[in-house]
């Protein structure tokens, strides 16, 4: 890249063609001004236009499977008129002014991925950004051209003018682009021109990941860089008493080893001398404030406080009414803890030099990364740059409120005591036994029939840590209950009678986190299979009887719960020795109903199919959300057959790797059939919301065809 | 010192005889396709060839690859690799992608051994492949469509 030069209104002009910098608070346009040190790849700018006609589109959300570097992309290049064969996608430094997410709200700027908000909290913001662009190559080609800018046309990636003959690619008009003014609000198309925006447009980095070219945090090397393990205490809440390093700095290859405030971190120059070194430690730890419990001491506590009620979180009538009821169902249910596993562990690239911090790593809320960063080392902001690449899964494990994965990368280099690059890298079972899990949790319900069957009151208490407490999060809490503890109990469509929803707040070192469709993990579990539960006591079909407690403007709900009946083609009933069973939840605002088939294999279920209507409005890539309720439907059918992580009396994690802690295989998957409702509403997210019904609607088959309920999950097996 | 070869090219290493060839692949070699997940033969995502059959490299040491000929993702040739990338390509197969190219490599060595493969092969060939993300509907999709092209 040449110098840059400021233009007017803010725009960047260079050797590397045009790049549009905006961001468009409220949806109303504004210009940054163009930083005098902005370079190529400076931050502030969504759009990138080459001379070679390449368009590239910063992605402020991170690619970890579920699809932003394309879903983005299509918004822009939609608007843009682009070739979708000229786009390109990158991941967006940490940068809050530029890229932050309007859906965590404006209190304080988080750029940061979750809560399956990716599109929605684009769909406008992209969108105005290439039609800002578009606009600006057509008034640099009108002004080359002497044309009118009205007769100007553009299409698939040419800008043309058709009574002169004159036609351009992007490319040969971007330098003349950034001279012109930024259009303040400029007008987006109609949903019935859409070229892009619902077509299965081919995915961008596919052909990457086909290859092995995609580069991960892995895969990033720096000249002279260590690579670093640590050892974490084995019981949450202990911390180093003392340790002895001798053997360890004997093993060929370890550099040195010293203590951090998360433990000891070995220093070596490759992965598996840190390892050895690691394995050679002598550590010990002091386990005053640890959690010694164990989970079945846990579980009988948790179980006291539902019985206990805890603090009324939502409330219509009085829940007395259940004395009245004809008949009386109540459950309490089990949840274990769950650890993410993303397939690529932890892992962090810092490289410290000259008082400058640079980062590269598959980040989740670069933002409050950025600035653990800088108070760890001490720099100012401006000197840390976070530069986010592809992540090997994450399923909420990368989002961290705490930032204590590049808090621990900062206290690696910062006690090395010199300059340095350092890669972190957690193993299997540092990532199985490190905690950050969804959170355990007991539910207890109870429900009141009436004489004729009706539901006239309706009871859950949740009992679970709360994720957000003890994190900058905490703030958006302001002072009230942690609502991702009770998610998805709380706020129900259905008509139920009295309700009353109690949540006990319960404490332990253990740490906790969001997983793929966090409350939903749970809530939806226990509602849908309770649900089920009183319907069939009260005589009626679960899908019919859903539909009845639907009030009449509950269109969406309704219309996936008949669309998965229709397409699965329900009866109620189970056929040919195998049981069929239905669950509806709503998360992140997107409407999910599935069904699924089930076989009873000498006492073991087998999921043969799976059924699922999904509502998340206009649908920006159709591929991509069949894509999305597949792997929802695999990542939550192994979590409910195999998963759980348990702590042995004494508080220390039993399980280690993928032995104890079984990933769903090949042979396990069912076929998955997704219809997507046709819809113009604004469109929400996908990459969380096919987790939660599934679980239920298997439980709820199972139930159907060998009559044992399931109040515990996995399936393979009670928790002690 | 150990001797073998990596893609073609002849490779002489002094290292302790117990590093894993997954380390030797990225930490030396600088081959970055090959991926880490477990580091005990539970997930598949180091799969490379050794002297042409798939082989879990995180838990193969480097004195055990003396004298064989390792092929990484970034090495494959022939027609049962384009196929299956091919296929992978045409329906979008990876998520993530960190489980990718093990998957890519059994599917390749599944395709090598029975180039027509029902279900049942596929779920025996592939057990060892856990993907997180679950693309395994679509997994068994472009074996079947990567099968059909080499039958041609
Ligand atoms: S890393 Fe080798 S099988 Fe998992
Ligand atoms: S694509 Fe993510 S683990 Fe397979």
């Amino acid at each position: 890249m040449t110098a840059m030069q400021t233009t007017r209104r803010g725009f960047l002009a260079g050797g590397a063609g045009l790049m549009l910098a905006m961001t468009l608070p409220l949806g109303k346009a504004r210009a940054q001004a163009a930083a005098a040190a902005a370079e190529p790849f400076a931050p502030n700018a969504f759009i990138r236009i080459a001379p070679d006609d390449t368009v590239t589109v910063m992605i402020k959300h991170l690619e970890m499977g579920q699809g932003p570097y394309t879903g983005l992309s299509t918004l822009v290049a939609e608007e843009l008129d682009a070739d979708w064969a000229q786009m390109r996608a990158e991941g967006a430094p940490a940068n809050a002014a530029e890229y932050y997410n309007s859906a965590f709200g404006t209190a304080l700027l988080i750029q940061g991925t979750g809560g399956s908000t990716a599109i929605a909290n684009s769909y406008m913001q992209m969108r105005k950004a290439g039609a800002a662009a578009r606009a600006m190559l057509v008034a640099a080609a009108a002004e080359e051209w002497g044309v009118p800018a009205e007769e100007i046309t553009v299409k698939a990636g040419v800008v043309a003018h058709e009574a002169s003959g004159k036609s351009s690619g992007f490319g040969a008009l971007s330098q003349a682009a950034a001279g012109q003014p930024v259009p303040e609000d400029p007008p987006v198309k109609d949903a019935k021109d859409f070229v892009l925006i619902g077509t299965d447009v081919p995915k961008l980095d596919t052909v990457a990941k086909t290859t092995g070219k995609a580069v991960f945090t892995l895969d990033v090397f720096r000249d002279g860089m260590l690579t670093v393990v640590v050892a974490h205490p084995p019981k949450f809440g202990a911390t180093v008493a003392s340790f002895d390093d001798k053997a360890a700095l004997e093993v060929s290859g370890v550099e040195m080893v010293r203590q951090i405030p998360s433990g000891i971190a070995v220093y070596a120059t490759n992965t598996y001398a840190a390892m050895k070194g690691r394995d050679a430690l002598t550590v010990e730890w002091d386990d005053v404030n640890a959690e010694t419990r164990g989970t079945a001491e846990l579980f009988e506590e948790y179980s006291k406080a539902v019985a206990a009620g805890g603090v009324t979180v939502e409330e219509n009538d009085d829940i007395a009414v259940l004395e009245d009821a004809a008949q009386i169902l109540e459950a309490e249910y089990q949840f274990p803890y769950l650890a993410h596993a993303p397939l690529e562990p932890l892992d962090a690239v810092i490289e410290v030099k000259e008082g400058k911090a640079d980062m590269w790593y598959g980040c989740q809320f670069p933002t409050v990364d950025r600035g653990t960063v800088a108070q760890v080392l001490g720099l100012p902001l401006e000197d840390v740059t976070i530069n986010v690449i592809l992540a090997g899964g994450s399923f909420g494990r990368r989002a961290q409120g705490s930032a204590h994965l590049a808090a621990e990368a900062a206290e690696i280099a910062k006690a090395s005591g010199r300059d340095g690059a350092f890669k972190l890298v957690w193993t299997r079972e540092d990532d199985l036994k490190g905690g950050y899990y969804r959170p355990m949790t007991v539910h207890k319900l109870r429900a009141g029939l009436d004489v004729d069957g009706n539901i006239i009151g309706w009871e859950n208490v949740v009992a679970n840590q709360s994720i957000m407490t003890g994190t900058p999060m905490e703030a958006m809490l302001q002072g009230g209950p942690d609502a991702t503890s009770f998610e998805g109990s709380s706020g129900l469509p259905y008509n139920l009678g009295a309700k009353r929803i109690g949540w006990a707040k319960m404490e332990s070192p253990v740490s906790v986190l969001w997983w793929r469709s966090v409350g939903h993990t749970h809530t939806g579990y226990a509602v849908e299979t309770f649900l089920d539960e009183v319907l069939v006591a009260a005589g009626k079909d679960p899908v019919q009887g859903r539909l009845d407690l639907l009030p009449a403007d509950a269109v969406r709900e309704r219309g996936v719960i008949e669309k998965v009946a229709e397409i699965s083609g329900w009866t109620g009933s189970t056929r040919d020795g195998k049981g069929y069973g239905i669950a509806y939840v709503k998360s992140f605002g997107t409407y999910v109903a599935e069904v699924v088939e089930i076989e009873n294999r000498d006492g073991v279920p087998h999921i043969t199919k799976v059924w699922c209507a999904v509502d998340c409005g206009i649908p920006v890539n159709p591929n991509v959300i069949r894509a999305q309720m597949e792997g929802g439907v695999g990542f939550a059918l192994g979590t409910a057959l195999h998963d759980r992580i348990t702590l042995a009396p004494g508080g220390e994690v039993e399980q280690s790797n993928f032995h104890d802690y079984p990933m769903l295989r090949i042979s396990e998957m069912p076929e998955v059939e997704v219809a997507i409702i046709q819809s113009d509403a604004d469109p929400t997210g996908v990459g969380e919301p096919g987790v939660p019904p599934l679980a239920p609607a298997m439980a709820n088959a199972w139930r159907a065809l060998t009559g044992t309920k399931q109040y515990q999950l996995p399936f393979s097996g009670a928790i002690s | 010192m150990t001797s073998f070869t990596v893609n073609g090219r002849d490779v002489d290493l002094d290292i302790d005889p117990d590093t894993p060839l997954l380390w030797v692949l990225r930490d030396e070699l600088r081959l970055t396709g090959t991926k880490f997940g477990c580091g005990v033969a539970q997930c598949g995502a180091c799969t490379v060839m050794l002297d042409g059959m798939p082989r879990r490299s995180c838990v193969t040491p480097i004195s055990m690859v003396e004298g064989s000929e390792v092929t990484t993702i970034e090495g494959m040739e022939g027609p049962e690799i384009t196929a299956v990338q091919t296929a992978w390509e045409a329906i979008d197969v990876p998520q993530c992608g960190w489980c990718q190219s093990g998957q890519v490599m059994s599917a390749t060595a599944l395709l090598q051994q029975i180039p027509s493969p029902t279900d049942e092969d596929i779920n025996n060939a592939m057990a060892g492949n856990v993907c997180r993300c679950a693309t395994y509907v679509r997994i068994r999709q472009a074996i079947h469509d990567a099968a059909k092209t080499l039958e041609g």
